[in-house]
Order: structure tokens, then sequence, then C-alpha cells
């Protein structure tokens, strides 16, 4: 019998675990390969537009801050989502959370104008986290409650969310000296998050990531709420047996996903914007769906993965500065990096086998 | 220029291998038309592999396949059919939001419109006895009457030979009877059947000749006649089995399990709704509950086990004398003692994904106090994981591969020693042995009987009659999701618990005893 | 009188797009395929749709290249979950994100640009019976079309044998296999079915419903014919039904401000999204209703190992 040529899948019998972490870098180096066909076609230098992209972003220490402000609400939102994902609770509208956090944030630092105290940026915090938790509880509730999915309520929600920042910024949240701008006053110094390096906009918030990478990952490997998270999202069946309440996993994730997103709702108007804008996320709030995939669910993974994400960002800015190329192409860099991983995560339950079938053990 | 032959069908040296285990090493089998042929054989012993190659969904790695003395290449079920080879599968090949004549439509090859179909079904339901309605959707339908689907759809393409896989585990003695009855007639009037069981009264019942397979190597062809049930099962088997040490009686204690007018309805629309259910279960006891899957157990366990609360009538499940209605399986295990092992392994009694050492975690615990400051001690658990490992003879390359990468009757081992290893004070355990090697079948079995020994109350759910006659000191069955009276194991017969299975009450006879 | 034609033509207009994908998707479903991605298969059918028209200047070449522009799209999905067992749900997130993203480059160009809309085709005769005659015989090609294919989609699944067999591969994907159809391929197929019928779908905005190519212009559509195959209860009659009462949500908008009600412009925004939400509220609320009525391998991986 002749050898087939054409490779098929062969299942592994265990998963293999050398193929999760190669697995983000072959989907990274494919996504690489592909842009450079992308940027041929769109008639660009390829080797410019990598360089443009990947490389003069981060080759300035403000640059680097840059990526870290960037990378700070991707990474809170990351690490957030990747436990609700592990649980099998699909919350696809952190930008709506993150929006609603924005808004009870920016009310509060609005709230609090030109007074000062230690106390004013806790509380714009802790009101950001309220405001998403706020957004994520309907979903919750809608989903215990009345079975209904949570992708879309959730979403749906977002949109909503988005027309509500429009709305209280073209009414009660509007600069009164702004000449009708859709825009809220600046906020005064004693609600802005304090710079971590200064002449640069790298503010607290940076810090704040680090520290949600850390508690999300003890969180999720050795406490008994996490391992409830993880075995929920494999087989819910097997939770209830062991007498771990689906719904009581539903809300939490849903609650922490949605507070932590808001806090870095709050974090974005209080840190880089400084003011309520009609739009204050360029869709970090899904992009954080991309990160926690390429980051494995894992919040170490997360913060790479964040940090990738970020540089798309940044790279779209620059070569939209210097090559003249549009901003969308983050959104397809984005959307390629993702499929690649999806496809290249085959190799970790599946081999490439050529030739035929059947190995005798 | 075909040749002819004395078989219908013939296999010489077929070899099947999947990763990590030769499933089928030089198989060769012979049948005649006419002739009731079985395959015997464990779980395990590669006898599904082989007829999936005569049906065409798995190719065979080497050897050849002869019909009607022809070499035949059978490459999918369809070129099977064509040949005239039809199998009823043990799991159904059934849609369930379909109706009879909409399934056996599909499994047609040649489909004639749906009228005249239903009009053919109907007829062969009449001349075999087989009653089938075509237009009722599946998901409506017994189990019984699902398998009479299977049987129809193969007999509507009129085989010459008809493979069967385990067709009577899902029934109750009264059915089997029914079923071999119509075989019989259907080889009387010339087909071949292929018998697969591992069950040897019904092999010598039904079969003329029997092929065995042990581990995936053939250990004969015999006439069914010359050999005892005995002879059978040592070549089942390979050895000897040791017969159960029973141990002595012990004095019985306390009622620890009481089940008073259960009734759940079923919150799903394909699930049983439970009704009055009265049981108890006294320390140093074990009872069974025989019944057909999907009667009720899956329901009985998980309101056992507080899965299902019965908020509506808290005291209506009681452990240790407490009604527990409202409370959750983490309260029940931890106050109570109270161990239960679900029927479905996978995604049920374990979570697939994850590690040997998380899944040992999962009801262990609190009792073995796997958590140290908030924190998860993975040493301990691995260690206790790693116990029930040796214990139970689990066959794993370690702790760490998911648990869904271990064969079912492995995992099962697992799962059963998780729960056991624990020494509970209270047992609820569905199908404890199912799928599980003859060997470890027996330490379980002893397992359970030391429990209760050491003064455990034990309640076994089984479809597995032998074993329930086996290890229990009182039996009931359910059907139906109600639960029959219970009368002592020593009293009762197969027959007796088919009847129970069946929902019917037995009258006169034991129904004067406790 | 007038006010009340004009209102419904209106909400034809706003409901066409939704039954479309609504449709697509339905079909997917039936054969147990969740694609989430509806939204980037719209997008990408609404801006290569458009392009089409620029390029060519036909109508009809531009619908035809936004249904393969919809199918290509969904054939990434097709490949990436059918043949490399990725998980639906991710997938279909990363197809929304990727579709919109390139839409909004291959648009680059297209923005500003003006169409005037394709034509109606006044059915000779009936369009000028009164009243009547203008809302139902008196449609762009399109909407002729999406009810054409709300009727051949009832026909196909319930009356023929390859519907049947569509049917129950989402039923259950293993007796399928186990009788010997190919699942793989006719999930395929279907899921491509999915991708060209929300190409057309997004296509009816940009050639129709507002006639120019604005960047993420489906604006959650794609997710709200998500959830109408959800309110439909997988059945093709009520999707009509749904979108057309979801058509009438979103028009309320611009008939509010004609009628000079005093409700802020994103309130009325709001409403389909909210509208959606309770729909999905109301009808979830019977868990058991629902198991029923979807197909039972839908969103499951297929794995034909044994």
């Amino acid at each position: 019998m002749l050898p087939r040529l054409i490779p098929r899948l062969e299942k592994r019998q265990t998963p293999s675990k050398a193929m999760i972490y190669l697995s983000p870098l072959l989907a990274i180096f494919l996504t690489l390969i592909s842009s450079v066909v992308l940027f041929l076609i769109m008639n660009v230098s390829p080797l410019e537009a990598l360089h443009a992209f990947f490389i003069k972003p981060i080759s300035t220490i403000y640059g680097l801050t840059e990526l870290a402000v960037k990378a700070t609400p991707l990474v809170l939102i990351g690490v957030a989502l990747s436990l609700g994902f592990r649980a099998g609770v699909w919350n696809i509208g952190a930008e709506g959370q993150l929006i609603l956090g924005g808004i009870f944030g920016g009310a509060t630092a609005l709230f609090f104008y030109e007074k000062t105290g230690f106390y004013i940026i806790p509380l714009i915090l802790i009101a950001g986290v309220v405001g998403g938790m706020l957004w994520a509880g309907i979903v919750a509730f809608l989903r215990t409650k009345f079975n209904a999915n949570e992708i879309l309520t959730s979403l749906m929600l977002s949109y909503v969310a988005s027309l509500l920042l429009n709305l209280l910024i073209h009414g009660p949240l509007k600069d009164p000296d702004g000449f009708n701008f859709p825009e809220s006053r600046l906020f005064s110094d004693s609600a802005l998050l304090p710079i971590l390096y200064d002449g640069t906009r790298l503010h607290i918030g940076a810090i704040i990531a680090l520290l949600a990478v850390g508690l999300g990952w003890i969180l999720l490997s050795r406490t008994l709420l996490g391992y409830q998270i993880k075995v929920t999202g494999d087989a819910p069946a097997a939770g209830e047996y062991a007498g771990f309440s689906h719904s009581k996993i539903i809300w939490i994730t849903l609650l922490l996903s949605g507070g932590v997103a808001g806090l870095a709702g709050a974090i974005e108007v209080s840190g880089p914007i400084g003011q309520l804008l009609p739009t204050i996320s360029p869709g970090y709030g899904f992009t954080a769906i991309i990160v926690a995939y390429v980051g494995r669910l894992h919040p170490v993974g997360v913060l790479f993965a964040g940090l990738l994400l970020a540089l798309t960002y940044l790279g779209g800015e620059t070569a939209q500065i210097s090559l003249k190329l549009p901003i969308a192409v983050t959104g397809v860099f984005q959307g390629l990096l993702l499929f690649f991983l999806l496809a290249s995560d085959v190799l970790i339950h599946y081999r490439i086998q050529f030739g035929k079938q059947g190995a005798i053990a | 220029m075909p040749q002819s032959s004395d078989y219908l069908i013939e296999l010489k040296g077929i070899c099947k291998a999947f990763p990590g285990v030769l499933a089928n090493d030089d198989i060769d089998l012979k049948i005649k038309a006419g002739e009731v042929h079985a395959l015997l054989g464990e779980n395990g012993a590669g006898k599904s592999t082989l007829v999936k190659m005569i049906y065409g969904i798995l190719k065979q790695d080497a050897g050849t396949i002869h019909f009607n003395g022809d070499l035949v290449d059978i490459k999918t079920p369809a070129i099977a059919r064509e040949l005239g080879v039809a199998m009823v599968f043990q799991h159904f090949s059934l849609f369930d939001s379909l109706t009879v004549v909409e399934n056996i439509s599909l499994g047609m090859d040649h489909s004639s419109d749906l009228a005249t179909l239903a009009d053919q079904i109907t007829e062969l339901s009449k001349r075999y006895g087989l009653p089938l309605d075509p237009h009722r959707h599946v998901y409506t339908l017994s189990v019984g009457e699902r398998q009479r689907i299977e049987i129809i759809r193969c007999l509507l393409q009129e085989p010459k030979l008809l493979i069967m896989d385990e067709p009577t585990s899902v029934l109750t003695p009264q059915e089997v009877e029914k079923l071999f009855v119509t075989l019989k007639r259907l080889s009387e009037e010339g087909m071949a059947i292929l018998y697969i069981s591992h069950k040897l009264d019904e092999i010598k019942a039904l079969c003329h000749n029997a092929t065995i397979l042990r581990l995936g190597k053939k250990v004969g062809t015999v006439s069914v006649a010359d050999e005892s049930t005995q002879s059978l099962a040592a070549m089942m088997m390979g050895e000897e089995l040791k017969e159960l040490k029973h141990p002595e009686a012990v004095e019985l204690g306390d009622t620890r399990l009481e089940v008073k007018d259960l009734s759940l309805p079923a919150d799903d629309p394909l699930g049983i709704s439970l009704r009055n259910i009265n049981l108890q279960v006294r320390g140093g006891e074990v009872v069974g509950i025989a019944g057909v899957a999907g009667n009720g157990q899956d329901e009985l366990l998980r309101a056992l086990n507080g899965e299902q609360r019965t908020l509506d009538s808290i005291d209506s499940i009681e452990l240790e004398g407490k009604a527990v209605g409202k409370l959750n399986p983490n309260s029940r295990r931890v106050n109570f003692g109270l161990a239960s092992v679900p029927e479905k392994r996978l995604g049920h009694g374990a979570t697939p994904d994850m590690s040997l050492v998380d899944n040992a975690f999962l009801t262990a615990y609190q009792h073995l106090k796997l958590l140290k400051n908030g924190l998860i001690d993975y040493a301990k658990t691995r260690q206790f994981a790693e116990k029930i490992i040796a214990d139970y003879g689990v066959k794993t390359p370690n702790s760490d591969v998911p648990a869904g990468s271990l064969s079912g009757g492995n995992l099962q081992k697992f799962i059963v020693g998780r729960e056991l290893s624990q020494n509970p004070d209270i047992l609820v355990i569905a199908q404890p042995t199912w799928g599980v090697d003859a060997g470890a079948a027996q330490t379980i079995r002893q397992a359970i009987r030391e429990l209760a020994a050491k003064g455990a109350a034990v309640l076994v759910i089984s479809q597995d009659l032998d074993e329930l006659m086996e290890i229990t000191d009182r039996i009931g069955a359910i059907c139906g999701g109600v639960v029959s009276e219970f009368y002592p194991t020593s009293e009762m017969s197969i027959d007796k618990v088919g009847m129970l299975m069946a929902g019917v009450s037995l009258e006169e006879g034991v129904s004067d005893v406790a | 009188m007038d006010i009340l034609i004009a209102a419904i033509l209106t909400i034809i207009t706003a409901a066409t797009p939704l039954l479309f994908a609504a449709l697509g998707e339905l079909v997917t479903e039936k054969s147990g395929v969740l694609n989430l991605g509806i939204e980037g298969m719209m997008i990408m059918g609404a801006i290569i749709g458009f392009f089409t028209v620029h390029q060519t200047d036909s109508a009809f070449i531009a619908i035809i290249a936004s249904m393969i522009a919809g199918a290509l799209t969904a054939t990434i999905f097709a490949i990436l979950v059918l043949k490399f067992h990725a998980s639906q749900v991710p997938t279909g997130l990363a197809l929304t994100i990727f579709g919109i993203g390139l839409s909004a480059l291959i648009g680059q160009s297209m923005i500003g640009v003006a169409y005037e809309g394709i034509p109606k085709i006044a059915i000779p005769g009936l369009s000028s019976i009164p009243v009547i005659g203008d809302i139902f015989f008196n449609q762009d090609g399109l909407v002729y079309f999406s009810i054409f294919m709300v009727v051949a989609t009832m026909w196909f699944l319930n009356k023929t044998r390859a519907g049947l067999i569509l049917r129950a591969v989402g039923d259950s994907h293993d007796a399928a296999h186990a009788m010997g159809y190919s699942v793989i391929k006719i999930r395929f197929l279907a899921t491509l079915f999915g991708g060209a019928m929300a190409g057309v779908g997004g296509a009816y905005l940009s050639l129709a419903y507002s006639p120019l190519w604005v960047e993420g212009m489906t604006a959650g559509r794609g997710w709200i014919a998500l959830a109408l195959v959800v309110f439909a209860s997988w059945r093709v009659g009520r999707v009509l039904l749904g979108a057309y009462l979801f058509g009438g949500i979103t028009i309320l908008q611009l008939h509010a401000q004609a009628l000079g009600i005093a409700v802020p412009s994103q309130i009325m925004s709001m409403l389909p999204y909210l509208a959606t939400i309770l729909v999905l509220v109301i009808i979830s609320r019977d868990k058991s209703k629902i198991k029923l009525n979807s197909p039972a391998s839908l969103g499951k991986a297929f794995h034909p190992s044994r």
C-alpha cells in the first residue's frame, strides 16, 4: 500500500503540553507571514510596514510607556475574562462594562470637580467597579433567572452602554463651558491618576494590572474558587455533583469580569483621557477577548498577550502617521492572530500524520 | 469469477490498531446462512471493533473479508448494506427530534416516499411482533421501542446478515424473550445473525456457534451445544474467577438513608419524573435497585446526592434521620458522610480535561482536608490520587494525565476508588462495574461488601442483574420513575426481578415477605 | 394613510437584512453549527456589494459578489471549526472582529461615495392596486428574493430528503455519521449557505437601506439576527415574523422624530437592542422548550474518531 501523502490529523492520546505554549508562537509567526502578503497587496514595502508596526513604536522609552498604557486595560480585562471563559461563561460585553465603569468613574470625578482629597481617586475607581458590576450583574441575573444567553445579552448591553454614554455626554455630563461640544469638563488634578514616570502618560493603572495578573494567577491555580471555575467550565454536571453551584459561578465570574472591566474604564477616563468623551475605548473590551485566548486563558499568558495586542494598537497608529496606512489594519491583524491561534491549537490535541493510520504501541 | 462458498461471510486475519492498542489481532470468523453466531468476549475484547469493519465503519489494517465467496472491500456502511449486511447498534443511531418513519428513511439507501415507507413499517411490525407507530417522535419512545426502530430499519433492507451489538443490555428479561422469538424466526427464514454479547445464558439460549475473543485475540470458535456456560466463561475470561467472599452476616444498624414519598417532576423534557418513591437502607446493608437505563435512575441519584434539591418536600429524603431536602451535595457529604458515584463517568463523575490529581480533589477536599490556608494542597492531593491508582489498579501513565484520556473502565475504577477510599457512611452507587474488566469488577464488588460490613449503608443502582443478585441483601427495581417494593435477594430470581423492572408488582409468591 | 404606508415600507427595508441573515443562520444552526460570526459575514457582504456596484455598475453582479463574500468569510469559520476542531464560540467572535477590520480596510476608498440604491421592481398590474400595490408589489428585487428564500428554505428543510438529512445531522452527528452521512460536508455547506445569506443581508444595508458605506454599518444586526433564530424557536415562518417585528422597532426612531415625540434619539436607538434582550428573556424562560426546539448537537464539536 502506498503511503498517503496528504497529511491527516490523528488524535493524541494525551494533549501535548509543548503545543500549549508553542501554538501562540506559531500563530504569531503565521500572522506575520500573512501580514507581509497583505502589505504587498496594499503596495507597501513589507519591511517598512513591519518596522513601523512592531519596532518603531517601542524603540523609545516613551514608546514603551505608551505600550504599557495601552496594555493596562487589555491585561486587566483579559485576566478577568479568562476566569469567565474558563467557567464557560461567555461575557463578551466587557466593552459595555468598561463604558459603564467610565461613566460611573467619570461622573464621580466630575462630582468632585475642583475639590481636593486623597479619597477622590479611590472613590473614582470603586465607582468604576460598581458600574461594571452593575452592567454585568444584569447579564448574570438574566442568565440565572431566565436562562437568557449571556453572549447576546452582554453584547446588546454594550451597544446600549455606548448610546448611554453618548446621551449623557450630550446632556447632564456635558461641559457647561464647552460651546456645546459633546464632551465633559477636564477632570481636576486630584481626580487624575498619579503618573509613574514624568513626561509620559504611564500611570498607576499599570501597577493595578500587574497586581491583577498575580491575584488572577493565585486565584485560578491554587484556590477553591479557581478550582470550582475550572470544573464548572470543563464539566458543569461534575461541578453540580461535587456541590459547586452553577448559578453562583455564573454570578461570581460575571461580577468579577464586569467589575474589572469597569475598573479599566474608570482608569482610562481618569488616566490617559482625563475627561469623558463620546468614545472612551477603541474596542479594548473586544480586543481583550483575543488577549484572553492568545494568553491561553492564563493570567501570565494574558500579560504577554496584552502587551502584544497593545503593540498592534500602537503600531496601527504609527503606521497610519508614517505610511498613511488605514487604522483598520489593526483590526485585521487582531482577527488574523486569533484565527491562526485557533487553527494552531488543533496541534494540542492532534498530531499531523503523513502515511497510513495506526501506530502500534 | 465468483467462487462458490459454504459460508455467507468469511473473515481472515483481520487486524486493527488504534493509537496505543491493538484492538483486533489476526481474527478469523465464518458464518453460514441461517446461522446464529455469537461473538463472545468481555468489554474491551475487540468485539465492536470487529463488527464495525464488517459494517464499513472502520477499515481493517490487514486481513480479508469474503462475502458469498467474493473478496469484498467494505469501505462504507452503504457498501455493507448493498452487500446485504445490516446492523443494530448497542447505542442506537437515532434522531430524537425526528419521527420513526423519518429515522428509518434516513437509514435507507434507496428511499421511497415517507407514506409508502410508513405502510411498510406497519406491515413488518405486525409480521414480526414488533409494535411501532411510524409517526411518533423518537423522544417519546421507550428504549425497547427505540430498539424496534433499529431492527425494523434493518429488516426493511432484507439483509442476509444481521449484526446485533449487545441488544439485550437495555431490555427487561421479558422483552429479551420476545426479541429472541423474533430472531429465531428470522434465522429459520434463512438470515444469518451475528450476535455480540457477554451474557452466556443468552448465547446458550439462542446461538448455534460462538467465536470467543479475549484482549483482541481470537480464543476459538465452538459449537454452543457442546459447551457449558462454565466452559464458555473460562474461555472468555482466561482464568477462573475467585468466588466473592460473602462477609459474615453483620448486625444491621439503624436506618441511615430513608426516602419517603419522594416525587420530583423532570426538569428536562427528555427526563423522567420520579413518583412516590419509598426506600430505606440500614447500616450494614446493601440494597439494590435494578432497572433498564433511562427509567429515572439518574434522577434518583441526583436527588439523593443533592444535585437536584427537593425543596417542595424537604423531608422526603432523610440521612441519619434528618431531613436534607434543602442541603447541597457538599453539606450532605460533610455532615452525613454521603458519597455517590453517578452512572455517567466522564463529565459527571469526573471532569474530562482536568488531571487525575484534580479529579481526586473533586469530592475529597473537605474530608481529607486538602485545603491549607485557603489554598489547595497539591502535594497531599497527589498522594491521594496515587493511592487510588495503586489500590484500584487504575492503568495510567501517571496522575497528571487528563481523566478523559483514560479508558471507561479505568476511569470507573478511579471514581469508585475515590469515593470508597473516603470510607463513606452512606454510599449511593450507580452501575459500579460498568465497563470494568472482570478482575477489577470483583475488587469493586468486594470493596462494596466490605464497606457495608463496616456499618455503612449502601444503595446500588444497576442494570446488571447478576451483579445485584450477587452483592445485595435486598432488591427492588425502578421503572418509569416508580420504585417497586424491596424483597430479600435470597428469595428472588432473575425472572421475578425482571417483572419488577417491567413495572409488574409481585402480588403472589414473595409478596408476604418483609 | 400615506404615513402608514411609508412606515410599512420602511419596516420592510429595515427587516429584510435581518431576515436574510437570520434565515441563513437558521439553516446553519439546524445542521448543528453555531456561527457567531454573522456580523462579520454581513459587513463583508456590505462592503463587497458596495464596492462591486461601483466597479461594475450592476446591482445584480454586486449582490452575487456579496453572497460570495459572505460565503468566503464563512469558509474561514467552517475550515477552523470543522477541519481544525476549533471551538465554535471563539471562532465566531474572531470572524466578527476580522470581518469588521477587513471591511474597514477595503472600504477606505469608498467613504463618502454615493449610490442611488438598487431599483424598485414594480410588478405590472398588481403594483397599481391602491395601498397594497405599493407595499407588496413595488419593492426592490431583494425584498422579493428574501420572501422567496423564506418559502424555499421552508420547503427545503421540511419537504426534501436533503433537508431531512441536514436536520438529522443537527440532531445527532454521531448517529448521522454511523449511518454513513458525511457530517463535515453537510455542515460545511450549511455554514456556507449561512454566510451567503448574511452576505446578501449586509449588501441590502449598503445597497438599499442606506446606500453608502460607513465603517461598522451593520451595528449589531448580525447579533440581532442570531437572537431572532432563538426567538423563532428554529422555525422558518417565525423568523419572518421576528424580522418584521424587529424591523418595526428599528424604524420607530425615524418616525418618532417625524411625529415630534420628544425622546432623545439615543434612547430610541437603544430600542432594538433592549427589545432583543426582552425577547430573549421571554423565549428562554422555558428551558425545556428551548431544549426541545434547538438542534440537539448545536455548537458541539464532532470528533469522528471511532
